[in-house]
């Protein structure tokens, strides 16, 4: 019994099948993605589906109101926190191409829905996509060929506040849910750089109030990501991309930047 | 003499200043990159290091809860070893104590080794104006002393130093050589300097890294010897401690020891760790036990975390913002992540830049050896700022109209293709002009043609939903089907 065609690669427990009941799941969008980096949301569609699941996309979402809430604007953040929970807290995943955004509905919402009917649900089924895909449907790598040299951006947010991986300041052993999915891509490789997890400096707001500081991080990290020899940089979150893109085509760097879901999706046979 | 710099606007403007000169400043954040790489490398030596930082953590938390009880204790157990406890409300209570007790024994010249309390007290200009010659013994605290400067970091004070610069500075100050920039030579010109102020000084004062209650005695760790030094030769030690250095007992003192100095440098134990139980024989030995606002931010739930540091400087280390800014873009006496979290705490409106001199990376959390959950709390300080009216109106603003847009469906797809269509339709000049922050050194980005909500109905629905729309619906449901 092998894994149906075009699947990532299922560790599965013992005495389990592939013919799991389908799961449904709902896409949250972050605003940005939905509107300047759709790509990013259209290949987690096609991931999941191309794996059973079922993909839903409740229309009535806007945005997890991060950027308030990240400003310390709580009466702005809360009616969209409250909308958040309104538009998915009947489905029963919720799955999303950032590790930021995900956090900020499992770490971030207490100050505005904490004691809500659902939102503790809401919380433990609120999933950044690899996540999702390692944790809930138990896949343990991807299959498929990706033959590129691929430098993989941590966002702090999903490496610190989720665990996607295990952060270079710790001293427990060393692993990363989006790295082992990208490492069995046939044909991949994936360049190490000097400093694992530094951040890109983006920070919401931070890029814009401090600019100075924002814009230094951002070149810092492109210079190890071209040090390296990337020739993509991939990672979980679009707001991290497109702060390194913008910076990269400002200063004319051939570097690519693909989204994970991208990398992926591409990669399907 | 230990002012901060005149400090214009807030940390952007500060920091901005700093980050001009590029090369410099990323010779700084490599200088505290190798520091952040030692720390790693020294934990990972440790076997349940992550263990230990939780012991280390229920340590302080139990400190915080019975702090009072601690303090009396300890206070019992120094005075039955033969030192003198003075308690002190605030720095002005303090420095006064301090004076007090030198001009009672008719002192004039004092050492001191590293305080990063009495930084916070003003002390050295307070005695200074009375008389009193302070010189501060740590090497890194006398170089910027000498240059009139208070420490950029907690634990090396002169860190946006070069050698050079402290090469110029000695030969001016100590007159070494004109060019003279070795380092062994510079530290060997500077203990020669300092061991004549040793030998001179009539009092000694240092900083507290623990006090213990169950001691009695209260312990110093320095890597030069200089508290050592300028205790042993002067007859007067005064030793001044904010009232969060308390630990119960040596057992909970070791678990802090281990974490203290990896943290910090990365090396497994500082070189000197002296534990003073009582004064001297035939000297005397005075503990300043200060609270200046501390017991304010223990009676505050959402920062008393903060009282658990330990004033490692870890987290300062691995701040991509404060190893890009420097310590003086702070403007308070402790920079960094848990300086911001402090001054803020302390002072909102002083300091309303600081909860936002961080990109909330989480670093400084997953290094701090008494796990303050310290991003967590600059989160929270910023919604205390905007609480008291404290965030810029254009941003309050700017960011109240974006909420109000994204709380409904349509408004939120309308300013959304209106954003799409100025990315594509309006003329660079309009784009990239003066008010456009993110586009003075980074590009727009390219708008796609349709968002994906678009694409997705274009594709696959609307479709009817299943269940009525509203409030615990679903919402449109457009999946299951294979595309095509």
């Amino acid at each position: 019994m092998g894994a149906p065609p075009g699947t990532l690669l299922r560790a599965r427990p013992a005495g389990a099948t592939w013919q799991t009941p389908p799961v449904r799941a709902a896409l949250f969008v972050p605003c940005y993605v939905d509107q300047l980096w759709p790509g990013a949301a259209m290949s987690a569609v096609r991931v999941l589906e191309a794996h059973g699941v079922e993909v839903v996309f409740p229309e009535d979402q806007t945005c997890c109101g991060q950027p308030m809430a990240n400003a310390g604007l709580a009466a702005a953040a809360e009616p969209l926190a409250r909308r958040f929970l309104e538009v998915f807290g009947g489905f029963d995943a919720v799955v999303c191409p950032s590790g930021s955004c995900t956090s900020m509905v499992r770490n971030h919402y207490d100050p505005f829905l904490a004691g809500a009917p659902g939102f503790d649900r809401l919380k433990a089924r609120t999933y950044e996509l690899c996540e999702f895909l390692v944790d809930v449907l138990g896949f343990r790598g991807a299959q498929g060929r990706f033959p590129h040299k691929v430098a993989l951006h941590q966002s702090c947010h999903g490496l610190r506040e989720l665990g996607l991986g295990v952060e270079s300041e710790s001293t427990r052993p060393k692993s990363n849910k989006v790295d082992g999915l990208l490492r069995t891509l046939g044909g991949i490789e994936l360049v190490p750089l000097a400093r694992a997890d530094e951040c890109c400096g983006f920070g919401g707001t931070f890029a814009v109030g401090e600019e100075a500081v924002s814009v230094l991080m951002g070149k810092d990290r492109i210079a190890d990501h071209e040090q390296a020899g990337a020739e993509i940089v991939t990672g979980t979150d679009v707001s991290c991309l497109i702060h390194l893109r913008s910076l990269a085509q400002r200063d004319r760097k051939p570097l690519k930047f693909m989204h994970v879901a991208e990398v992926l999706a591409e990669a399907l046979p | 003499m230990s002012s901060l710099p005149v400090f214009q606007g807030g940390h952007p403007e500060a920091a901005a200043r700093f980050v001009e000169n590029e090369p410099r400043t990323h010779w700084h954040d490599q200088s505290l990159w190798f520091v952040r790489e030692k720390r790693d490398r020294a934990a990972s030596l440790v076997p349940d290091w992550e263990a230990l930082r939780d012991a280390a953590a229920g340590i302080r938390a139990h400190v915080r809860g019975r702090l009072p009880e601690l303090l009396e204790e300890f206070e019992r157990n120094a005075v039955a070893r033969g030192a003198k406890v003075h308690w002190a409300a605030d720095a002005g209570e303090h420095n006064e104590i301090v004076h007090r007790i030198l001009a009672e024994r008719g002192v004039t010249r004092l050492v001191k080794s590293k305080s990063m309390l009495t930084e916070e007290c003003g002390l050295n200009p307070y005695l200074e104006a009375r008389g009193i010659e302070v010189v501060d013994t740590d090497l890194g605290e006398r170089i910027v002393q000498l240059r009139h400067e208070p420490p950029s970091h907690i634990i090396f004070p002169a860190i946006h130093l070069k050698r050079e610069e402290i090469g110029e500075l000695f030969h001016e100050k100590l007159s070494t050589p004109a060019g003279l920039s070795d380092p062994t030579k510079l530290t060997e010109a500077a203990r020669g300097h300092l061991r004549q102020r040793f030998l001179r000084a009539q009092a000694g004062l240092t900083g507290v890294n623990f006090a213990v209650a169950e001691t009695g005695g209260v312990v110093v760790c320095t890597n030069e010897g200089n508290a050592d030094m300028g205790t042993s030769l002067p007859p007067v030690h005064i030793a001044c401690m904010g009232v969060e250095k308390i630990v119960p007992s040596l057992e909970h003192l070791a678990v802090l020891i281990r974490l203290l100095a990896r943290s910090a440098t990365g090396q497994p134990v500082t070189s000197y760790t002296s534990h003073f139980h009582g004064p001297m024989p035939g000297g005397e030995l005075h503990i300043v036990v200060v609270d200046n606002g501390r017991s304010r931010l223990l009676a505050d739930p959402a920062v008393r975390g903060l009282l658990a540091c330990i004033r490692c400087g870890a987290c300062l280390n691995t701040c991509p913002v404060y190893r890009r800014s420097g310590g003086y873009s702070y403007g308070w006496v402790v920079p960094g992540p848990i300086g911001s979290a402090l001054a803020a705490a302390r002072d909102p409106a002083s300091h309303a830049t600081l909860p936002f001199a961080s990109t909330l990376c989480g670093s400084c959390d997953a290094v701090c050896p008494v796990r303050i959950p310290i991003h967590d709390t600059l989160l929270g300080e910023r919604r205390t700022l905007a609480a008291r009216g404290l965030i810029a109106p254009g941003k309050r603003l700017g960011l109240a109209l974006v909420g109000l847009l994204l709380r409904s469906r349509a408004s939120y797809e309308a300013a959304g293709g209106l954003l799409r269509f100025a990315l594509k339709w309006f003329p660079r000049f309009l784009l990239y002009g003066p008010w456009n922050v993110w586009g003075r050194r980074r590009e727009l980005p390219a708008p796609p043609v349709e968002s994906f909500r678009q694409t997705w109905r274009r594709t696959r629905g609307p479709l009817p939903s299943p269940a009525p729309r509203g409030k615990g619906s679903p919402g449109t449901s457009a999946g299951g089907s294979p595309r095509g």
